[in-house]
């Protein structure tokens, strides 16, 4: 059965609805919460800093504030691919357990499409191989007949390396 | 009518907190002998505010202290209490637990009763020696309930418009007293037609009976309106008086309405605010709206050029001119906003004299404190966080500096002794200096107990001013005996540290016999840093002016290695470690060899290095903005900020810079070591 997600949206009217954003990364498709995204934007050069791990490519300045840019293929072990002229940088607001709101950038593939789904039609991920870990997917969702994995965005950019550091620091 | 009052409880403890201050000033003053009127004038209007304020935001252990304060300020303002040391040291510690006291409310935690109760006896015992004469009853409205109370409410016709209900008050009224009997007067109400419903043409007597009920406790029913009606409360004579008879006019009672009336004027336009405010001079304000006024001007000027389809030269002639402008004025819209966040670091001196009172008093010691320069603005966050280095220096002046007086007599200086307290600006830093006529330091007590710390060798030679930097290191305390004031072991070290925070330093001078000198140099912001912007491969990093020393192009017989992997810098009559910032940072150099390069020599925590770069661009201002925002802290790095191009240019921390060399330097020595192992 394949259903828009237009039609979806009428058949359930009562559920409540996520809108998600979708990107690729190495052949797959990912989506975050769309409210987290704040701006998407092309691949620019960045400051680099020293002594971080390599998936931290740098900071950037968006309008002021100086916003650490992340490599998503890097992050995961995935293969390094050139940057060209898809890929692009998607601005997030990560909550970390319930400090102030972080701004950070991750480097994707390119981006994909905004879909409504139903909340209830994320369905936990079972324990298989995608090349992103299972701790950071909070589940799958089908839409038409694709499979979309929905990130967590909020542990994936504090977990490792961001996350020891604070530890450290409190 | 309801009205949230806790939103004006900010503004209540900031406002009351600076009566305070400006008492405790205005008492130290007092102390030295010049009695004054309008200094005492001064004190009891501080007090007054405060105790009109706690009145009305109901804190009323407050009230009730400052009333007894303000009874004998009233005594002495009339000249019926001469102004004795012990009345004012008496008044001081009212000032400290009125302190504790709004401190405590403010916390939400308890107030301490005991040193409340303490204070009030205090006061009590000095008010009881000369008992309050008739013309300072003035001020003290009665607080023991009589029998019964009279009152007349005439509220004024519009009365209903503020949203003030006089239904209620009179139902509160009720609630007061045991019996309530209440007489309308309707005389001045006008025909059915001519009526305005939303008027109030009734005035009320009423006969409050019985309950233990104060004058207090009846304005308080009445201190939303006071302003808004006539209001007559009169003690009942006879409980069977009877109501609507007695209309004598009470100017005594009256006198306190306009004050209260002002206090609450005050209160009311403030904003509730939960961050930390400041105040600023209207000037500043204006200043930037001028500012702002030239900015519209000079963008609407421009805008023109974008509009017009013939563009030519004499525009472009016109353009520049109109570029250069914008850049005057969005210089000087930094300049004053920047002003905003300045204050006089008179907010920070302010607490010294009392406390060199004290503690000239606990150490039996005569001391003279001289302030100079106390209008030199420096940032408010720098200001807050400067205050306790001063302390603790102004503190170990007093402790070890300054000899008790026979010392000094004997030693042919004057009994007292003097503490300078400076401030000036220098360079785009502001210095402070504190400077003693004490003993100064004593080199050998300090060599001794640095030995015995083991923070140096036995044979180690040092220059005296390394000697006297000894005294900053951790765990470093020369006092013969440990006083509650100084020598608690935290010491130095911290004041250094804090001052570091701030991207500041401190060092000290000395004459033995003739006294030292602190000075602290700090950053007149901590939002702006004047900046080096160096060049290594491809990076730009901004090294702080503050810290550079001096540039260099290397010679290269001055190079030395030293145990193979470690090189260092003769110059002059040092040897300066080479720190190569690309093996630290990890970063692709244009060059290795030292030739081709340049060093910069830097100084922090008096550690130097010589920094070797590829190149040194231009020297700016930089706003700092933080890492850790969005990010984490990253060793060796203060923050970042923004060049013009729009990049991002990280901020190196010098102290960060060598502890991380040194740390380098310790993993070389291992691996040589564990590679010596395995071959």
């Amino acid at each position: 059965m394949s259903v828009t997600a237009e039609d979806m949206s009428q058949q359930n009217a009562h559920k409540e609805f996520k809108e998600l954003l979708t990107f690729f990364l190495a052949g797959e498709e990912y989506g975050v919460d769309i409210l987290r995204v704040q701006e998407i934007k092309g691949w620019d050069s960045v400051t680099n800093i020293p002594n971080t791990p390599e998936y931290i490519r740098g900071v950037i300045n968006i309008r002021g504030s100086i916003v650490p840019i992340i490599d998503m293929r890097l992050r995961f072990n995935l293969e390094k691919r050139e940057y060209d002229a898809t890929t692009v940088v998607i601005v997030l607001n990560v909550v970390s357990n319930g400090h102030a709101d972080r701004t950070m950038g991750v480097v994707v593939d390119a981006v994909s499409d905004v879909y409504n789904i139903p909340i209830n039609d994320v369905k936990p991920s079972p324990d298989f191989g995608t090349a992103v870990d299972t701790e950071f997917v909070t589940g799958l969702a089908t839409i038409d007949e694709k499979m979309i994995i929905v990130l967590d965005i909020d542990h994936m950019l504090n977990a490792a390396e961001l996350a020891v550091v604070d530890k450290i620091e409190s | 009518m309801s009205i949230d009052l806790e939103q004006f409880h900010e503004t209540f403890f900031e406002e009351s907190f600076e009566g305070l201050d400006i008492m405790e000033s205005g008492l130290l003053e007092l102390e030295q002998g010049e009695v004054d009127l309008e200094n005492i004038n001064t004190i009891f209007r501080s007090a007054h505010s405060i105790k009109g304020g706690s009145g009305t935001f109901g804190f009323t252990a407050v009230a009730e202290f400052t009333h007894d304060m303000e009874t004998l300020l009233d005594q002495m303002r009339n000249g019926e209490r001469q102004v004795s040391a012990s009345v004012v040291d008496t008044l001081l510690g009212c000032v400290d637990v009125l302190r504790n006291m709004l401190n405590a409310i403010k916390d939400g935690s308890e107030i301490d009763v005991a040193s409340v109760a303490d204070m009030t006896n205090a006061l009590k015992s000095i008010l009881g020696e000369e008992p309050a004469s008739s013309a300072s009853t003035n001020e003290a409205s009665p607080v023991v309930a009589a029998k019964g109370w009279l009152v007349h409410f005439k509220p004024e016709l519009d009365i209903m418009k503020t949203g003030n209900d006089t239904v209620r008050l009179l139902r509160e009224l009720n609630s007061l007293a045991e019996r309530v009997e209440v007489l309308v007067d309707n005389e001045a109400l006008p025909s059915l037609l001519e009526i305005d419903p939303e008027e109030c043409y009734q005035s009320w007597t009423i006969n409050l009976i019985g309950g233990d009920v104060s004058e207090n406790d009846i304005r308080e029913v009445f201190a939303w309106v006071d302003d808004e009606c006539e209001l007559k409360i009169e003690p009942l004579a006879d409980e069977e008086n009877y109501v609507g008879t007695e209309r004598r006019d009470d100017d005594r009672r009256e006198s306190e309405t306009p004050d209260r009336r002002a206090i609450e004027r005050r209160n009311k336009p403030a904003k509730a605010s939960e961050s930390s405010s400041i105040r600023v001079n209207i000037s500043k304000v204006d200043e930037l709206i001028n500012m702002v006024g030239e900015l519209v001007i000079t963008q609407s000027m421009l805008s023109q050029f974008g509009e017009d389809e013939n563009f030519n030269e004499t525009y472009m002639e016109r353009l520049k001119d109109g570029l250069t402008q914008l850049e005057t004025h969005t210089r000087e819209l930094q300049e004053s906003v920047m002003r905003i966040r300045m204050m006089p670091i008179s907010f920070a001196f302010q607490r010294f004299p009392r406390l060199v009172h004290d503690l000239s008093a606990h150490f039996d010691k005569k001391i003279e404190l001289v302030m100079t320069g106390e209008t030199t603005e420096l940032d408010k966050t720098v200001l807050e966080k400067i205050g306790d280095p001063l302390v603790h220096l102004v503190r170990n002046s007093l402790d070890h500096g300054i000899e008790a007086p026979d010392v000094r007599v004997q030693k042919g200086k004057s009994e007292t002794g003097t503490i300078h307290l400076s401030a000036y600006h220098q360079g785009g830093n502001i210095v402070i200096e504190i400077k003693d006529d004490g003993a100064g330091l004593n080199k050998a007590k300090i060599l001794e107990k640095a030995k015995q710390n083991g923070l140096i060798g036995h044979d180690d030679r040092l220059s005296d001013d390394q000697v006297y930097d000894l005294i900053f290191r951790p765990g470093f305390s020369t006092a013969d005996v440990v006083s509650d004031v100084s020598g608690r072991g935290v010491g130095m070290d911290v004041v250094r540290r804090n001052i570091r925070e701030l991207g500041g330093m401190v060092e000290v001078k000395s004459m033995p016999g003739e006294g030292s000198v602190f000075t602290i140099r700090l950053p007149l912001t901590l939002a702006i840093l004047d900046g080096q912007l160096i060049g290594i491969g491809e990076e730009t990093y901004i090294l702080p002016v503050i810290s550079i020393i001096e540039s260099l192009q290397v010679k290269p017989e001055c190079i030395n290695a030293v145990a193979g992997n470690a090189e260092v810098y003769r110059l002059r009559d040092e040897y300066i470690p080479i720190v190569r910032l690309y093996q630290i940072f990890g970063i692709e150099p244009t060059s290795e060899i030292l030739n081709e390069g340049l060093l910069v020599v830097v100084e922090a925590e008096g550690k130097k290095i010589a920094i070797f770069v590829d190149d040194l661009l231009s020297q700016q201002q930089v706003v700092i903005k933080s890492l850790k925002t969005n990010f984490k802290k990253i060793e060796g790095l203060s923050g970042a900020t923004i060049l013009g191009d729009g990049t991002v240019a990280l901020i190196i921390d010098i102290a960060e810079l060598i502890d991380l060399y040194q740390k380098n330097m310790a993993r070389a020595v291992v691996s040589i070591k564990g590679g010596g192992l395995a071959a």
